[in-house]
């Protein structure tokens, strides 16, 4: 028990810090907003630090019910540093309008809580338990701007379907529970490997895959996902795009290896499925957005497919590309948004439009490069970081013999390019748009430098260090 | 005798239900706050009979759990429909639609 409890010290840190700041945020009320924010950023800090040190081979807890192996591991670190991050944008984008508010912090924390325990289930009932912790308070944050109507009608639909999503979940993992015999990932493993899959396992397959893809905003349960991430204010949309995709992308990788490794032939048909719908919808879709942030958000669909290109391959190589790919992902992404979160005009109101990003090079130079090496590197050329992702991941399902898919995944990807390269042809060389409010922001201006240097050519002295901890984290699954 | 079969199918029958009375439903989001309900009931239903059917307690305790969250998640659901309605008046579901493409 006491070594069980040691091996969930990042949940523990998070959560006692989230009841903590929860007082502060009552007694104190929103005067203590900043601090707090910067209390949490400690948390996490903490938390990731302590993360290592808690991982080994030995790592279960609570009879197997929790995983802290080095891929529970990597998913942690990379979830905290994505949130705390995504947290650090709504300080002075919330303050602006003044309606920041000391829940905020405490929300992300307690989603982080969440998404901590989606990477380290081992267990159904801790599956279930992680993800509702997570989307519980992603709900809250979606609507946090409660004036908005924009906002509330957000919440409101993600609520919905997100709830949808968790029953659909839900009743599959019944089926897999009943006709298995056990809720943990590895009863279920033992089950499939001697019984061969019944029926009742296929479908609570298939329901269980829905649900998570749901989670992770693959086609074809991808439809809140533009609303939703218009409708949420910009930084809670930052938030969205980074730490809980890779979160749910980390749990539908720990289930259908570990939990459904004996079944993958199965699996591997819905994968690859969801795949291809991704990438050609999140493609083609995307073409005809006047909105960033719903463009983002079939950009996300788009990577999404992707990553789950490396999965569907269901090798070493292939999780550990799908690691890596979450990781280059959440920079770029949260880059790109911390970019979109300085599109104010001149009053002060926060602006969406792609068009408003025109000229962008001459009224703001430095701004509009970071963004164009963003763009570029999502799309995957080559000498920026975005391309080694999706190297990765093709190479692994060539391994895997599905050459047509990554054939297909190529051909996806230049489509893909198209509207990335618009964005730059509208910065670049369109007449100039009235220009975006001029302000001093030290901490997002920082953000958007580390991650332009990061997914720039310098990134590559990352790149031996990041394919040796996802290799490493991925070997924890076979 | 009543088996286990007999639950499973009254349990598919509610899951269907609550799924259509999210999609066939055009009047109001109170009655989609009562499907998702449903839906979570057709899997208490499941892992109880499962759990009977097994001899294996851990069914019960997972539909503890669920009784649980789904208390939250309606909680959460009503406060996000109350912000809504404060801001738009209706709550009809076919008033859901300022954002769309």
């Amino acid at each position: 028990m006491g070594y069980s409890l040691v091996l969930t010290l990042p949940e523990i840190i998070l959560s006692a810090s989230a009841i903590a700041l929860l007082m502060v945020a009552a007694f104190a009320g929103d005067k203590a907003a900043r601090l707090s924010t910067w209390l949490a950023v400690l948390a996490f800090i903490g938390a990731a630090l302590v993360v290592p040190g808690v991982t080994g081979p030995g790592g279960i807890a609570f009879n197997g019910l929790f995983v802290a192996d080095s891929f529970a591991a990597f998913a942690k670190i990379l979830i905290y540093v994505a949130a705390a991050i995504a947290m650090l944008s709504a300080m002075s984008w919330f303050a602006r309008d003044g309606v920041y508010r000391t829940e905020y912090p405490v929300l992300i924390l307690l989603s982080s809580v969440g998404m901590g325990m989606m990477a380290s289930a081992g267990d159904l009932i801790t599956l279930y338990v992680g993800l509702e912790l997570q989307s519980l308070a992603a709900y809250v944050l979606a609507s946090f701007q409660r004036k908005d109507s924009r906002s509330a009608e957000a919440g409101l639909k993600y609520f919905v379907l997100g709830a949808l999503a968790s029953g659909i979940l839900l009743y599959g993992v019944s089926l897999l529970y009943g006709f298995s015999g056990s809720t943990s990932f590895e009863g279920i493993a033992a089950a499939i490997a001697t019984d061969g899959i019944s029926t009742g396992e296929l479908f609570g397959i298939v329901f269980v895959l829905a649900g998570l893809a749901f989670k992770v905003s693959a086609v074809p349960f991808h439809m809140w996902t533009p609303d939703v991430y218009e409708g949420a204010p910009t930084p809670v949309t930052a938030f969205f795009a980074s730490a809980p995709k890779v979160a749910a992308m980390a749990l539908l990788t720990r289930v259908t290896i570990e939990a459904l490794g004996a079944a993958t032939f199965e699996w591997r048909q819905i994968v690859i499925f969801m795949a291809l719908a991704s990438t050609i919808l999140g493609g083609v879709a995307a073409i005809g957005q006047q909105n960033i942030k719903r463009l983002l958000a079939y950009s996300s669909i788009n990577n999404v497919g992707f990553a789950l290109i490396g999965l569907a391959a269901g090798t070493p190589e292939g999780v550990a590309s799908v690691l890596f790919y979450m990781t280059v992902y959440v920079v770029m992404t949260l880059g790109t948004f911390f970019v979109v979160l300085r599109m104010r005009d001149e009053a002060g109101q926060p602006v969406e439009t792609i068009v408003s990003l025109s000229g962008l090079s001459r009224t703001r130079p430095a701004l509009a490069a970071a963004m164009a090496m963003f763009m570029f590197s999502i799309a995957g050329i080559p000498p920026l970081m975005g391309f080694w992702p999706k190297f990765y991941v093709f190479e692994a399902a060539v391994a895997a013999n599905l050459t047509w898919l990554a054939a297909v995944g190529i051909a996806t990807s230049v489509i893909g390019a198209f509207y990335y390269l618009r964005i730059i042809k509208v910065m670049y060389f369109d007449d100039p748009a009235p220009a975006f409010e001029a302000r001093r922001d030290l901490v997002s201006s920082a953000v958007i430098l580390a991650a332009a240097l990061f997914v720039s050519p310098l990134g590559w002295f990352a790149l031996e260090p990041l394919g040796t901890a996802s290799l490493n984290a991925a070997g924890a699954l076979f | 005798m009543i088996g286990l079969g007999h639950y499973l199918v009254v349990s598919a029958i509610l899951f269907v239900l609550g799924v259509l009375g999210i999609f066939l439903n055009r009047k109001n989001i109170i009655v989609i706050l009562m499907a998702i309900e449903l839906i979570l009931l057709a899997v208490n239903i499941n892992l109880v009979a499962f759990s009977a059917y097994l001899g294996d307690m851990v069914g019960q305790v997972f539909a503890m759990f669920v009784l649980t969250v789904a208390a939250g998640e309606a909680a959460i659901g009503l406060a996000i429909l109350v912000i809504y309605f404060r801001g738009r008046g209706t709550i009809a579901v076919d008033d859901v639609n300022q954002m769309k493409g």
